[in-house]
């Protein structure tokens, strides 16, 4: 409680010290009763929550828009508006921009940098939540146009009975909505099969911050026509617009999946055994996930699946999940239980044991072991995330070398941090740091940072693989991206949102830079 | 005291190749039956069965001298044979029928693993049948009970524990029924069917999975045991449970009174 009123608090000083220091940036208008009288006009009543005015509601009620869901980041925003239209989101965005209010674009808020927040600029929050109609579904080709506050879920079960799937998905499909996805060019488990949103998505419906509605809905596969403007929101996180309806291309289903978890003896193999899984499963190999000890202790510990038994983690240094998902049963089968057996049958197996999912329930709880990792270090305590791209054969470094910083200072603990963990997606070179401890604090975060940004700068690696930078890591930018690229996503941002009303203080740094982390070593000696 | 002769037990555990339980089931465009071309694994009730034989052996070590499992079904029940063999059964017996063969009824499957109990006769006998309380395809849930019929042994049915005193020649079962929990004992030989809450079943881990494939799978017809599986009901029609259709919201109680005349329903007549 003490520590997450202290962040907030600092969080407040943060953003007053940009007001401050960056006079660039116009100051932008906090939402008053007239403002609110303006919204009854483009939205029923009931469509609009607020603790101001005459209908006005208790702040308690406006608490899931104004933080995340892990409680790490808090907002004050005194209003949320949910529209149901493209027209409607346009309205208000244009009424914003002419009285300089801030708007907080939402989805299914799941996000886990703080982008989808307010940062108590006064900001009106636009929950997309409303807009949630398929538009058009062409089963021939596959493309699917959809309302950007389409929950990710309610997607794949509208695509089911056609037999397609959609192309992302994530532990956090029953929340998440496929306009947030896009925003933040989340990345997930497939992307190993199907690439990233910057391929799959055709086309983006972007409500421009002067209210412009920019339709680019195309569900055209190929088109060399000019810039590719589309991809400017895919990852801008609401700071260049507001992505109302998108276009994206879903694979059909595949007709027979398989996995597999497998533990290892030690961390050595995994990469023997992610070249030997390419090799010999190929085309089929849908997914392969890393989980060290750590986290697979913690999910299995949290309820989150069924893995292996006892005796059979015994000796495991980490494990894989395997997938393979193809279009003909028997097929696949047969090759992943020859890949499986060469395995087992070589004189230094390069894992100890594993289990084979024999049925559709068996196959959805070891995946749940996997997915389940982000809910069980939620319930396990207060979770530092970072989610960076590195070599595959520095996985393990990462994760030791941050063990061993937080060990030096003294934090490894009971008292402060419980679990350092990592797991990821290996085929994408992607690992997931968590850092679980017992509250936020700021002792925590000065161990950590810049030290796992600078752990992350000298493997040339990036900071954010697909969590975005929103908050968290606006102001570690530089780590990852150099001087030139910052200026002109700068220029960018200026050109489209010259008020800087879009999602302010997320994704680019404040101009004048200083690593925010002076701040909190005062806050430390306190 | 005189050491009572230590009786080996052997064990059959009948399995069924169904429709996997998280699989959507849809019925075909003829209405004659479901859409088959979908995933396939054991009936979650058998797999029970196979864990709890599994668990007695693990229990009472080399009382149990044999584990043996058997499925009716076509080519492809092999697999579920298999599977169980991964979990830890010794052997398995596959009494084939052809793909396009209509499913079997109690009776029949009652009959040939009768048939299959009377062929184990002179490798030891069965004493213990542990099987699934029914199979999630046609819920029939009476193959246990007509297969205890017809051999004239005891019956346990829907067990959610059971132990067995291999001294004694004697089951004891526990059984959920309305009231709470009631425990029967029995004399093997006997048939005992497996409710969900008698165990947890185990994952088949891999070194599992590759020794069961060089386990015995013996393969026999149903014309081998003498048996007729021609069922003896005539499906006449198969058709999906009704769309549930919307609620609706209504302002006051006489809109509501009138949206019930609407549908057709009227106060009682007294």
């Amino acid at each position: 409680m003490f520590a997450s009123r202290h962040f907030a608090r600092r969080l407040a000083t943060r953003s007053r010290r940009w007001a401050s220091t960056h006079a660039s940036t116009p100051a932008l208008n906090q939402v008053t009763e007239e403002d609110l009288a303006h919204f009854a006009k483009i939205l029923s009543p009931q469509f609009i929550l607020s603790t101001l005015g005459s209908s006005s509601v208790a702040s308690s009620e406006l608490q899931p828009f104004n933080s995340d869901w892990m409680g790490k980041y808090h907002g004050n925003s005194t209003t949320v508006l949910r529209p149901r239209t493209t027209k409607e989101v346009s309205e208000i965005v244009k009424y914003c921009n002419e009285r300089r209010i801030g708007i907080v674009p939402q989805g299914g808020n799941t996000g886990l940098v703080g982008g989808s927040v307010p940062t108590g600029r006064g900001e009106i929050i636009v929950s997309l939540g409303n807009m949630n109609k398929v538009r058009h579904f062409d089963a021939v080709s596959g493309t699917l146009v959809a309302d950007a506050g389409c929950v990710l879920q309610s997607l794949t079960d509208y695509l089911a009975p056609h037999n397609h799937i959609m192309p992302v998905e994530f532990g956090a499909k029953g929340s998440c909505m496929i306009g947030g996805n896009c925003s933040t060019n989340a990345g997930g488990v497939r992307l190993l099969r199907y690439g990233s949103l910057h391929g799959t998505v055709l086309g983006l419906e972007v409500v421009l911050p002067d209210g412009t509605i920019l339709d680019q809905l195309s569900t055209l596969r190929k088109d060399n026509t000019g810039y590719d403007l589309k991809q400017l929101f895919i990852g801008a996180e609401g700071t260049l617009g507001i992505i109302t309806g998108v276009s994206i291309l879903t694979p059909p289903s595949p007709q027979a999946s398989s996995n597999a978890i497998l533990a290892l003896p030690s961390f050595d193999s995994l990469l023997p055994l992610f070249q030997t899984a390419k090799r010999e499963l190929s085309e089929i190999l849908s997914a392969f996930e890393y989980i060290d000890r750590g986290a697979y202790d913690l999910s299995v510990r949290h309820g989150q699946g069924r893995g292996l038994s006892p005796e059979e983690v015994e000796g495991a240094e980490c494990f894989v999940l395997i997938e393979t998902s193809g279009g003909r049963r028997e097929h696949d089968e047969e090759k992943l239980n020859d890949f499986l057996e060469h395995l087992l049958g070589e004189e230094k197996p390069l894992i100890n044991t594993g289990v084979l999912s024999q049925d559709a329930t068996q196959f959805a709880s070891i995946w749940g072991l996997r997915e389940g990792i982000t809910e069980a270090v939620s319930k396990e305590g207060k979770a530092y995330k970072y989610d960076i791209s590195i070599p595959l054969s520095a996985f393990k470094q990462v994760v030791d070398a941050t063990r061993e910083q937080l060990r030096e200072k003294g934090l490894l603990g009971p008292h402060a941090v419980k679990e350092v963990v990592g797991y990821g997606h290996i085929g994408d070179g992607n690992l997931h740091l968590n850092v679980v401890a017992a509250q936020y604090t700021p002792e925590i975060e000065a161990a950590l940072e810049p030290f796992v940004y600078e752990l992350v700068g000298k493997y040339k690696g990036s900071i954010s693989a697909e969590h975005g930078l929103g908050v968290m890591k606006a102001h570690a930018l530089h780590y990852s991206k150099n001087e030139v690229s910052i200026e002109w996503m700068r220029k960018i941002k200026n050109l489209f949102d010259p008020n800087g009303i879009m999602n302010p203080g997320k994704v680019l740094p404040p101009p004048e830079h200083q690593p925010l982390l002076a701040n909190t070593g005062s806050a430390t000696t306190a | 005291m005189r050491p009572s002769a230590v009786r080996l037990l052997n064990i059959l555990v009948p399995i069924k190749r169904t429709i996997d339980y998280a699989v959507k089931i849809r019925v075909n465009p003829n209405q004659t039956g479901v859409d088959t071309n979908v995933k396939h694994s054991m009936n979650p009730f058998d797999e029970i069965a196979v864990e709890e034989a599994i668990r007695l052996r693990e229990k009472l070590k080399d009382e149990i001298k044999s584990i043996k499992v058997v499925t009716i079904g076509p080519p492809k029940a092999a697999d579920t044979l298999r599977t169980a063999l991964a979990m830890g059964a010794d052997s398995g017996i596959h009494i084939e029928v052809p793909e396009s063969a209509p499913a079997p009824e109690p009776l029949g499957v009652a009959k040939a693993l009768k048939a299959i109990i009377e062929r184990e006769e002179e490798k030891g006998g069965v004493d213990l049948v542990i099987m699934g309380k029914q199979a999630i395809d046609d819920d029939a849930g009476q193959t246990g009970q007509m297969l205890a019929g017809v051999m004239g042994w005891a019956q346990a049915t829907f067990a959610s524990k059971l132990v067995v005193d291999t001294g004694k020649k004697e089951a004891s079962v526990t059984r959920e029924i309305d009231g709470g929990l009631e425990e029967v004992r029995c004399k093997l030989p006997v048939v005992v069917t497996t409710d969900l809450r008698l165990n947890e079943p185990r994952y088949a881990s891999l070194p599992n999975i590759m020794k069961a494939k060089k386990k015995p799978i013996e393969k026999i017809s149903a014309s081998d045991l003498g048996i007729d599986l021609t069922p003896i009901f005539e499906t006449i029609q198969v058709t999906e449970p009704p769309k549930r259709t919307g609620g609706q919201k209504v302002g006051s109680v006489d809109e509501l009174v009138a949206k019930l005349k609407e549908a057709g329903i009227t106060a009682v007549k007294s």
